[in-house]
């Protein structure tokens, strides 16, 4: 594998680029329908303001240079059909609490009730009549991960989310949660929230299979207490034509873990802003995705951004993605590693690489180091490759037709991104539907 | 069984000829070594009759029990029954040595119009032929090759062998990079694989293999064509007088 030229690093950024004329801002406000809220009234006010003031992308701003923000911007979403036949859901074979949401609104028939030992839930749009714990969350991180880089789409869901989840974990329940998003019309704009605290020593595992709406914009904010552990696998398959931005941002204190991987195949524009911020000594983030794209029937863009700030000292944190683009899929990634002063011993890795099965697909990388502590370990690298033919004839020697070499090149690409999945079990679901929608999808 | 006829093979990317009429014909059941010096074309030979890209046969045929080696992909030639032991055998992190293999067997299994192993009966068989290698369980779990030593490799490429079954065997160089236990090792393997229907081509460099796996005719390769062919006392010829009376005898 070459290395990838790291793009727009010759370019002078513009941190506020042009904006949009507030008259876009007004038009997509308008097509919202904004909750008031209960407990989350003032941080729904708060956002408002702050989103009137920050604007909506536009194509020059830094972090909106590999991604057109178009899509999210439009007061509306492109009419997108409901899928006919639904796979079997992933995980299913796990024992867990299974929580669903259809286009991004609480479907309680079709949930578990909400009782797990060690976990109290809530949803948004029930616990928004009255006090809640989360009323210190809500929004908060979000507004907290909005410096240096603005964040819009984020800010505009805390505004306009009517649903979501509410979890506080004060001790390590039995099983995980399964958040299933679900479709159900070819029009909707789904904004879904989710507050999750995991108490001091507690532990949760997070699963998310699905995607909602025609397009989506979830966030969740994550707050964990000293000691606390938090996995978050999930999975999005999209349509080919779906449009959906989501936002991950978590507060890490001291000896805490964060663990999050994503799977993420197709669709038309996906973005996914991942804020972590570790505020605690000897704490630990690690953030992976693999990603499959096919631009064959729709255009593929994919987009992952990651931002995390080291300000305690002796912190891991750690960025595996990888990408396995053909027919003309563009991918990006844009990740940052910021050690403030005193962060000494930090430990930061970052790794993108992706995998071209053709010479029309892109890959986009921009990784960034800011140090501002001397004592620190930290690695970068991004690599652009193609399939590996004396691995792809060793393959095919032994009997294995083409189209399965390449399969088991990809899932072996893919590799170091799976293992960051801590849960055997987990990492064998993931596994296995991989290699069936690989071997379904037929890479060429 | 394997019959090669007048062979000339050139690269694709560039204009050089490696293989310039070369001739052989091994028979079912017997086991025939190819040695010869540095870039007398050996390892091409081996790529040209396994199918790998980036070589061009301008004459000549190859021909496994009739059937034209050349219009054949790669999978097709190992349906077929032919097996390149390999030099450098290919690390494939992330994919299980297990899983692979089985996906081999039954890919070639269903190429021929047989039933598939069942998972079971899979297992019970690798177990079986990976304990006569000394390969042990461990191995069988790790990703294929990765983090075995040279010794491992060329185990796993002869368990391979064992577990396909093919009727022509092409080993290149495998004696590269063993040591004495390894390679009494991995001829225990061969030798336990000989019989009437199965045939071998062994290419090597020396002739201290040909001690562990005994050879029913010796082939000596040099400039792209065989230049002598004889039984087992020629390649003790090579290693007490080295090529270069051989060469200068062939002009």
């Amino acid at each position: 594998m070459a290395d990838t030229a790291v793009k727009a690093k010759d370019q002078t950024p513009t941190i506020e680029g042009a904006r949009h004329p507030a008259n876009v801002l007004d038009a997509r406000l308008a097509a919202l329908s904004l909750p008031q809220g209960g407990f989350s009234a003032a941080a729904r006010r708060d956002a408002l303001a702050r989103l009137q003031d920050m604007g909506l992308p536009g194509p020059r701003d830094e972090y909106w240079r590999y991604t057109d923000p178009r899509p999210f911007n439009a007061p509306a979403p492109a009419a997108l059909a409901v899928p006919d036949t639904q796979e079997t859901p992933l995980f299913d074979g796990l024992d867990k609490l299974t929580l669903v949401f259809v286009d991004g609104v609480f479907d309680e028939a079709a949930s578990d009730d909400l009782a797990l030992e060690g976990v109290e839930i809530a949803t948004l749009a029930q616990a928004d009549a009255a006090e809640s714990w989360a009323a210190d969350l809500y929004g908060v991180l979000e507004a907290a991960g909005q410096k240096p880089v603005k964040r819009p789409f984020a800010t505009l869901n805390t505004a306009a989310a009517h649903d979501g989840l509410l979890i506080r974990v004060t001790a390590t329940p039995a099983k995980p949660v399964h958040v299933i998003h679900r479709r159900a019309s070819d029009s909707a704009d789904a904004v879904w929230h989710h507050v999750i605290r995991v108490e001091e020593g507690a532990e949760l595992t997070l699963l998310e299979t699905g995607m909602s709406g025609a397009r989506s914009n979830g966030v969740i904010e994550v707050d964990l207490a000293p000691g606390a552990r938090f996995h978050h696998v999930a999975s999005k398959r999209a349509a080919d034509a779906k449009v959906g931005i989501g936002h991950i941002f978590a507060r890490v204190a001291a000896r805490a873990q964060f663990k999050s991987f994503t799977l993420s195949v197709n669709g038309t524009t996906m973005r996914n802003e991942a804020v972590i911020d570790i505020a605690g000594d000897d704490a630990v983030a690690h953030i992976a995705a693999a990603v499959l794209g096919d631009g064959g029937k729709a255009p593929f863009h994919q987009d992952d951004t990651v931002f995390i700030t080291h300000g305690a000292e002796r912190c891991e944190s750690r960025q595996v993605f990888k990408k396995v683009l053909k027919n003309g899929a563009t991918g990006v990634f844009q990740g940052k590693i910021l050690v403030k002063p005193g962060a000494q011993k930090t430990d930061g890795y970052q790794i993108s690489q992706a995998l071209l099965l053709d010479e029309r697909s892109q890959f986009l990388a921009k990784p960034e180091l800011e140090i501002y502590a001397d004592d620190v370990k930290c690695s970068h690298g991004s690599t652009t490759g193609a399939i590996d033919e004396e691995a792809l004839f060793y393959l095919r020697s032994r009997g294995v037709p083409r189209e399965r070499a390449i399969v088991f090149l990809v899932l072996s690409f893919l590799a170091d991104a799976l293992a960051e999945v801590e849960d055997e079990g987990i990492r064998d679901c993931i596994y296995e539907r991989l290699d069936l929608w690989l071997t379904l999808n037929a890479v060429q | 069984m394997l019959k090669i006829d007048n062979l000339h093979v050139k690269l694709e990317s560039e204009d050089k000829q490696i293989l310039k009429g070369l001739s052989l014909e091994v028979p079912a059941g017997q086991v025939h070594a190819i040695m010869g010096p540095n870039g007398s074309g050996k390892s091409t030979l081996s790529y040209v009759l396994s199918g790998r890209d980036g070589y061009e046969v301008t004459e000549g045929s190859a021909t496994l029990n009739g059937e034209s080696l050349l219009d054949m992909e790669p999978e097709e030639r190992a349906a077929a029954g032919l097996f390149l032991a390999f030099q450098y055998p290919v690390e494939i992190p992330g994919v299980g040595n297990m899983t692979f293999l089985r996906t081999a067997v039954n890919a070639q299994r269903k190429a021929r119009g047989q039933e598939e192993l069942s998972s079971g009966d899979f297992l019970k068989l690798v177990r079986a032929k990976a304990a006569d290698l000394h390969i042990s369980p461990d191995m069988l779990k790790r990703p294929v090759n990765v983090g075995f030593s040279g010794g491992e490799k060329k185990r796993n490429e002869i368990l391979q062998m064992a577990m396909l079954e093919p009727r022509m065997c092409i080993m290149d160089e495998t004696d590269s990079g063993l040591d004495v236990d390894a390679m009494r090792l991995v001829s225990d393997g061969v030798n336990a694989l000989r019989s009437p229907d199965r045939s071998f081509l062994v290419i090597t460099h020396y002739q201290r293999l040909l001690n562990h796996i005994q050879p029913d005719v010796v082939h000596i390769m040099a400039n792209g064509r065989i230049l002598k062919t004889g039984g087992p006392e020629l390649a003790l010829q090579v290693e007490e007088e080295g090529y270069g009376d051989l060469l200068a005898e062939a002009g």
